[in-house]
């Protein structure tokens, strides 16, 4: 009998082209997604005077630095985020690769697209020169972030070197309590394990509450791997999965659905499969999280308060959290309910699904925003979807922004910013310092406790909020 | 792509775990093309002030770190978003090395994709390093890739470990594409392979 294996070897050797006897690898890249930030691949590429050799697999939609508050690309008011726009479209003509601009009908964050146009398959390799790539692992893919080097190297040979990470298990098992999203998992993960805590591997999430959770919230889970320091994340393909990729654009149909089915059922870890590092988190016991510092591994419940850094043994991690708290401009002991919020962001590829802002809209529906509240689709697919079950309606009549699709203020290139000073509640990845803007404290949360931060005007356990209407 | 072989140069201690690379360099920066140089954009905002003031206490504001050329960090160094402006920003400001417990792997990459050296060691060890540097300002710090060992300020020897598939490449200076595009038949034979048993992913 062979050896039982995981399923990130599964993929990784489905994917080597050649080995080393050091060990570095040479893999296959099956889908490569670009964005507007891709423009230094891209010129290192021309550089070179190279060609992108599968056209075919390379698949660019404007993200980054594309203003939520245009339709077009000539409504574009700031010239160097209209140059960089129409950078990537005379690129994606110029080199021939799909490309799905502001006036496709389909454009919007990468890390949306690529699933909900079926680029996105169970058991590919996928790379995009960003780090929240491991977003796409979320249906059973090994997908990464990389560099603008390696971006122009897969430009150019379809491929990249790497070592093979080590193999990680987080089991989460058990029921998530109302209130409680994919968000809150990874949250609770992060501030268990730390930010380095998966360092050097691919991560597999299991246990029940993985496998309870819906494709939007898997994908939530994988995003912020990379918070936790891994290469790639990633969950077993079961019928979730098999039922959302079905019928999408790029998704194989007829026969080659069969096909590609059958394969994509042998992906799955085998029984006592053997990983380098394992990890268990409680999901019974995951609240609601709101983190506090500027790092996303410092987190806590809702229900807690920003903890005393002069609880923190180890000098160097002690003067990082004091400078945290600085920053945030926050004293230990407070109840975190206790923090008032000046603007609130849900959105990102991190929450920007239909799930997402199905969640926020029912905390927001009969409310009313206290503070400028950002509510930015993650695609046109998602923006449309949302009209059509009048979610923007729900948002507008609480006295929220209904935005174009984009990253917006979660990567602060693109005009969504927070002033100096300013405190946002988001649903976005990164708390770190100036992330959202100068001087800007970002505070994360999942998309229900960001609604009801916004129609608090400061964090709120929305399991009170929300009592008796579940 | 510089060849690294041995860098001997002043070194500085960062106290902080999880420096990220928006840190290093942020967001409004990032569409500055390569050509344009990265020199005086290090650590921008975590170097100043809240009124964009030069801090005094930021520890490569200081005159006795001057023309550092090697950092010695906590877990974790430049974790965070890929953008590879944070190796070009190193580099074009001297730092030619970062000595760390661990890295964020994309940086490590990049790191290494720009002809810099990441190395890691223990944290107990860069403690001890960040330590000396603390106690002497201005001590060189040598990283010898050929031999694969840091030489501390005290005159001790560190060794660590860097991808050999890496190293060869720092070494010589040399870019990877054209190495990749030797082993053409290799990839041609995989594709093959590849439509065969996945033809799903092929129109």
């Amino acid at each position: 009998m062979a050896p039982a294996k995981t399923m990130f070897a599964k993929l990784w050797d489905a994917h080597v082209v050649l080995e080393r006897d050091d060990g570095q690898t040479l893999l296959y890249i099956d889908r490569h997604l670009c964005h507007d930030g891709s423009r230094q691949g891209f010129s290192k590429l021309k550089d070179q005077g190279r060609k992108v050799r599968r056209p075919d697999l390379t698949f660019a939609s404007p993200d980054h630095y594309r203003p939520t508050d245009v339709k077009s690309v000539a409504e574009i008011q700031d010239d160097k985020m209209r140059a960089i726009l129409e950078e990537l479209s005379a690129n994606a003509e110029r080199f021939g690769i799909h490309h799905f601009g502001l006036d496709s009908g389909m454009d919007g964050i990468a890390h949306v697209v690529g699933p909900e146009l079926g680029i996105t398959l169970p058991g590919i390799s996928l790379v995009c020169g960003d780090s929240h790539t491991a977003t796409h692992g979320a249906l059973g893919a090994f997908a990464f972030g990389i560099g603008a080097s390696e971006v122009a190297h897969v430009f150019a040979t379809q491929t990249l070197w790497q070592k093979k990470p080590k193999a990680m298990r987080v089991t989460v098992d058990g029921k998530l309590g109302f209130g409680v999203s994919g968000k809150d998992v990874i949250l609770a993960i992060i501030g268990q394990i730390s930010a380095a805590g998966a360092t050097g591997h691919a991560v597999e999430y299991a246990g029940s509450a993985i496998r309870g959770l819906d494709m939007e919230g898997r994908m939530t889970v994988c995003n912020m791997t990379i918070e936790a320091g891994g290469r790639a994340g990633m969950i077993a393909p079961d019928e979730t999965t098999f039922d959302y990729c079905n019928g999408r654009m790029f998704a194989p149909k007829g026969e080659k659905w069969d096909k590609a089915l059958a394969y994509w059922q042998t992906l799955p870890s085998d029984d006592g499969a053997e990983f380098d590092t394992e990890a268990t988190v409680d999901g019974n016991a995951i609240a609601p999280m709101v983190t506090w510092g500027t790092s996303p591994e410092n987190v806590v419940p809702v229900t807690e308060a920003v903890p005393d850094p002069a609880n923190e043994p180890d000098p160097v991690r002690r003067k990082t959290q004091e400078g945290s708290l600085d920053y945030m401009g926050l004293k230990p002991g407070t109840p975190m309910t206790d923090i008032a919020v000046d603007k609130v962001f849900i959105g990102s590829c991190t929450n920007a699904r239909i799930e997402d802002l199905r969640i926020a809209a029912k905390v927001a529906k009969g409310r009313r925003a206290q503070v400028r509240t950002l509510v930015v689709p993650g695609s046109q697919q998602v923006k449309r979807a949302a009209e059509a079950e009048g979610l923007d309606k729900v948002f507008t009549d609480a006295g929220m922004e209904w935005r174009e699709p984009g990253c917006s203020m979660c990567v602060g290139m693109n005009g969504d910013l927070l002033e100096p000073g300013e405190r946002s509640a988001s649903t976005s990845n990164r708390n770190f310092m100036g992330r959202q803007g100068e001087g800007g404290r970002t505070h994360l949360v999942g998309p229900a406790m960001a609604a009801a931060a916004s129609v608090s005007g400061h964090f709120a356990d929305v399991r009170q909020l929300m009592e008796g209407s579940n | 792509m510089d060849a690294f072989t041995k860098w001997t140069a002043k070194a500085a201690p960062i106290d902080a775990a999880n420096v990220d690379t928006d840190q290093i360099i942020p967001a409004p920066f990032l569409s500055r093309i390569r050509t344009e140089g990265y020199e005086g954009l290090l650590f921008y905002r975590v170097r100043r002030t809240a009124d964009g003031e030069m801090d005094p206490d930021f520890i490569l504001n200081r005159d006795d770190f001057k023309d550092t050329g090697i950092l010695v960090a906590d877990r974790n160094f430049g974790c965070g978003s890929s953008r590879e402006n944070a190796a070009w920003t190193l580099v074009d400001n001297g730092i030619r090395s970062v000595i760390a417990p661990s890295f964020g792997d994309i940086h490590y990459n990049n790191e290494m994709n720009n002809g810099m050296v990441p190395v890691m060691l223990d944290a107990g060890i860069c403690a001890d390093l960040r330590r000396q540097l603390h106690a002497n300002p201005g001590a060189e710090i040598t990283v010898d890739l050929e031999r694969n060992v840091v030489v501390a300020p005290d005159g001790k020897e560190h060794a660590f470990t860097i991808p050999a598939f890496n190293r060869e490449r720092l070494l010589k200076g040399l870019d990877d594409v054209s190495f990749t595009l030797e082993q053409e038949s290799d990839i041609a034979a995989y594709e093959a392979k590849r439509r065969d048993e996945a033809d799903w992913l092929f129109e």
